[in-house]
């Protein structure tokens, strides 16, 4: 039984890397789309704000980002496609993450391997769900991509069987501490991605439509920025959370609290990269790509925490698996 | 705000080296060997503090002067937020054309002072704190502003912070961490003398020391036996010990797990680490017991390849050293080594390498028991010597070369079955001892921080008015509506918006011009 599960979960993670392909391939050709159409009709798509008046005769008010923009005839049926094909994957991919949970026993995010298994489908389950929110649609490449590549490693390089859960690993805090830690992840990911396309959009503007054609279709870099910030935010919080969570895990499992572990350093410089992200939105002359770069900056952190220093750096958090 | 972000940018650089070369706080034996490795290098990043990032003098600088910037930054906020608290809202700016949001609406047979009450009501409804005002012109207009939790969460955040950071002084000066090795069967007493390694606060003092006493009845390990891939894999430790109340001789059963600790006495007691102890016993030439004890054999792999180190000072005419290697159960490599491929004992076998001559434990100078200074002393057997290395397998006794004595490795369930040897050599337990007195302020202030945290950045402060100018030609008001962020507040245009439908809807204007 465990077998079967094993071995349908790794089918199911490689029909949903299959799944994330072709919707990659849908997004990018929806950005392509988006640049064609950019080009035949320049001067419309740049309105970055429609007016709906709820309120006739009143000064016209910005919407929520404009969601129309993303909308037009000719980018929205890839665009349609790419998301639906998103969700399709995802969902195989989060039953991948389900029967991987049962055939072990305990939560699917013990070692590298599990730990990118999770953490992609969270990631892409976030950015399923911010739609709700925003569209945000136009990150579908990015995010694709990512989680592309991070189940592509996972199950090449990271890959190992089912084992038992080791005695120091045997806790609760293992459910909340992790999961949050993805969870923060996941939304610092999203912030990224945003700030990336904000800082593409401040280039364009700066070189006077110049850049990609497909950028004139998006929200322009002070919505972009905006829209990064209150999603790091929510990721700041879980961050701070996953800290205080494991200094009280470790205390019960090494008797301190902070020890200043390789682990624990770097959760601390990603916590602070971001303290200052936050402190950098009010400082003058630091809003804008100067902020965008501290988020991007700090994402580096979040992926250099999870790569490098589980794999290369000596520390308690030994639980690669590998 | 540039000297904080500066200091916080800094920061999270000058913790990076911390990570990158061994510390001496969580990894000591990493900086021995770092400089083992790099004689040249390590002592250049010691002059740097390099092995002491998080307590060298640059780091407290910088954590310090964030510190002071950030209390030189509250102290002040704390005064202007609580007069703000105590104060109204604003007057209403003569222009509201230029601020967020701003919306108007004509409002065609409604008075200034219905339109102006309606929207005192909703403000305050929604939690708005209200101001009525009139302009010169004869305009009425409310002046409401909201959040001041925004900034009250803000100032808690960042003075439970400097909590934080002054708890764990406090904790770091008072408390004291030990580390103590037991082997089953025996006890330990909580004095000074009895740990193998402590270390004080600045400010510990002997008598915080409660002398309970504490036994290992027994260490049991289960190890994973089904799973091909995982096969040996540890699954659970537990150590079963009876603990004494100080002067008190009815002990108390209690086990200790990995991320169970015992709270006894005012400590705090970890299971760290285990392995074997074998129970070696040594006769010397004359045929005197010179020695016979358990010793604790360290753990070099996951199947507990363990080595361990014998001294026999009293054997006669020579002092004996030995260099064992335990496994617990032994396999033979293609290459002709040893090695164990399963941690628990089905098949033990200790290896012993045997010096004679002075251990030099005479000269005063403190030695590891867990390393042997072979300098003075030659090798009678094992690989450099004519005899080779002792093999042993519980319960056998083997004679030393030249007639300087013999040695039997114990076993210490000689009533089991002969093919069961999983009883034959007794286990120990590393236990971390630790007492921190303030750790549980840590967690208050840690928790006030995230709470802290929470209010400050989700909760909005606004100010929002509304106009009401009177219109002299037709019989009506026209309304206007303008916001002003105090702080991140991107949902901003949205909630001015969202007060203009409802002001209008309750006064019952149709939402066309």
């Amino acid at each position: 039984m465990t077998d079967l599960l094993v071995s349908s979960s790794l089918t199911a993670v490689w029909s949903a890397m299959g799944v994330y392909t072709l919707a990659f391939i849908m997004f990018t050709l929806d950005l392509a789309k988006r640049s064609a159409w950019a080009q035949q009709t320049p001067a419309a798509v740049t309105a970055s704000a429609s007016p709906r008046g709820q309120l006739a005769g009143a000064t016209a008010t910005i919407d929520r980002v404009n969601t129309d923009t993303a909308q037009k005839p000719l980018s929205l049926k890839f665009e349609r496609i790419a998301f639906a094909l998103t969700v399709l994957g995802w969902l195989v991919h989060t039953a991948a993450v389900v029967m991987r949970g049962i055939a072990q026993g305990y939560v699917p995010w013990s070692n590298m391997f599990e730990f990118s298994l999770t953490a992609s489908a969270i990631i892409v389950g976030v950015f399923i769900a911010v739609q709700v929110w925003q569209n945000l649609r136009f990150l579908g490449s990015l995010i694709t991509g990512f989680a592309l590549i991070a189940l592509g490693l996972a199950t090449v390089n990271f890959y190992v069987d089912v084992k038992p859960l080791p005695p120091a690993l045997q806790s609760s805090w293992l459910v909340i501490h992790v999961f949050v830690a993805v969870l923060g992840t996941s939304f610092f990911a999203l912030g990224a991605g945003l700030s990336v396309v904000q800082l593409m959009q401040a280039r364009a503007a700066a070189a006077k439509g110049a850049g990609l054609k497909f950028l004139q279709t998006l929200p322009g870099a002070d919505v972009l920025e905006n829209l990064a910030y209150r999603v790091v935010v929510v990721g700041f919080v879980f961050w701070t959370f996953t800290l205080i969570a494991g200094a009280i895990w470790a205390e019960r499992a090494w008797g301190r609290y902070w020890g200043w572990d390789t682990k624990e350093v770097w959760t601390f410089i990603i916590w602070t990269i971001f303290a200052g992200y936050l402190h950098a939105r009010a400082t003058r002359g630091w809003r804008g790509s100067r902020s965008a770069w501290l988020a991007i900056i700090g994402f580096g952190a979040v992926l250099f925490n999870f790569t490098v220093v589980n794999l290369f750096f000596k520390g308690l958090h030994a639980y690669s698996g590998l | 705000m540039r000297t904080a972000l500066f200091l916080l940018l800094l920061l999270a650089i000058a913790a990076v080296p911390g990570s990158l070369v061994p510390q001496r706080s969580s990894d000591p034996n990493g900086v021995q060997q770092y400089f083992a490795n790099n004689p040249d290098l390590a002592p250049v990043l010691d002059s740097l503090q390099a092995f002491d990032v998080y307590t060298s003098a640059w780091f407290s600088a910088i954590y310090l002067l964030l510190f002071i910037s950030l209390i030189g930054c509250v102290v002040p906020r704390t005064a202007h937020h609580y007069r703000a608290l105590r104060s109204a809202p604003p007057k209403t700016p003569a222009r509201l054309s230029r601020l967020a949001g701003f919306t108007t609406v004509w409002a065609p047979g409604v008075s200034a002072t219905e339109a102006v009450e309606s929207a005192r009501g909703i403000l305050k409804k929604s939690g708005y704190r209200v101001r009525l005002f009139e302009s010169p012109r004869g305009d009425l207009s409310v002046s409401a502003e909201r959040g001041y939790l925004r900034e009250t969460g803000n100032l808690v955040f960042h003075t439970a912070l400097v909590g934080v950071l002054v708890s764990v002084g406090i904790g770091g000066s008072f408390g004291y961490s030990g580390q103590k090795v037991i082997v089953e069967g025996d006890s330990f007493a909580n004095v000074l003398l009895s740990y193998e390694s402590f270390l004080p606060g600045r400010f510990f003092d002997e008598s915080v020391l409660q002398p309970y006493r504490l036994t290992l009845d027994e260490f049991e390990a289960v190890y994973e036996q089904e799973n091909p891939a995982a096969r040996g894999q540890p699954v659970d430790y537990t150590a079963s010990v009876t603990t004494y109340a100080p002067g008190s001789e009815a002990g108390t059963g209690a086990e200790i797990k990995v991320n169970d600790p015992l709270r006894l006495g005012g400590n705090d007691i970890f299971l760290l680490g285990n392995g074997y102890a074998p129970i070696i016993t040594v006769r010397d030439g004359e045929g005197n017991v010179a020695f016979s004890d358990a010793v604790p054999f360290l753990p070099q792999d996951g199947n507990l390849t363990s080595i361990g180190v014998v001294k026999v000072p009293d054997a006669l005419p020579e002092q004996i050293g030995m260099i064992g290697f335990l496994y617990p159960t032994q396999a033979t490599l293609t290459t002709g080594a040893l090695t164990s491929n399963y941690p628990d004992l089905l098949n033990p076998v200790l290896s012993l390498q045997v010096f004679t001559g002075d251990l030099g434990l005479d000269g005063g100078i403190p030695r590891s028991v867990y390393s042997l200074d072979t300098d003075g002393m030659t090798e009678v057997a094992g690989r450099t010597a004519d005899a080779p290395p002792i093999q042993l397998t519980p319960g056998e006794t083997i004679e030393l070369p030249d007639g300087i004595g013999s040695v039997t490795f114990e076993n210490a369930a000689p009533d089991a079955p002969a093919d069961d040897l999983t009883g034959s050599v007794p286990r120990f337990v590393s236990l971390d001892i630790h007492r921190d007195p303030s750790q549980g302020w840590v967690l208050v202030f840690a928790i006030l921080v995230l709470a802290g945290l929470l209010t400050s950045l989700f909760i909005p402060r606004r100010r929002v008015w509304v106009k009401a100018i009177n219109d002299e030609d037709a019989d009506g008001v026209r309304l206007e509506y303008a916001g002003l962020a105090r702080g991140e507040d991107p949902t901003l245009d949205r909630a001015v918006r969202e007060i203009a439908d409802r002001h209008s809807q309750q006064l019952g204007i149709r939402l066309t011009t």
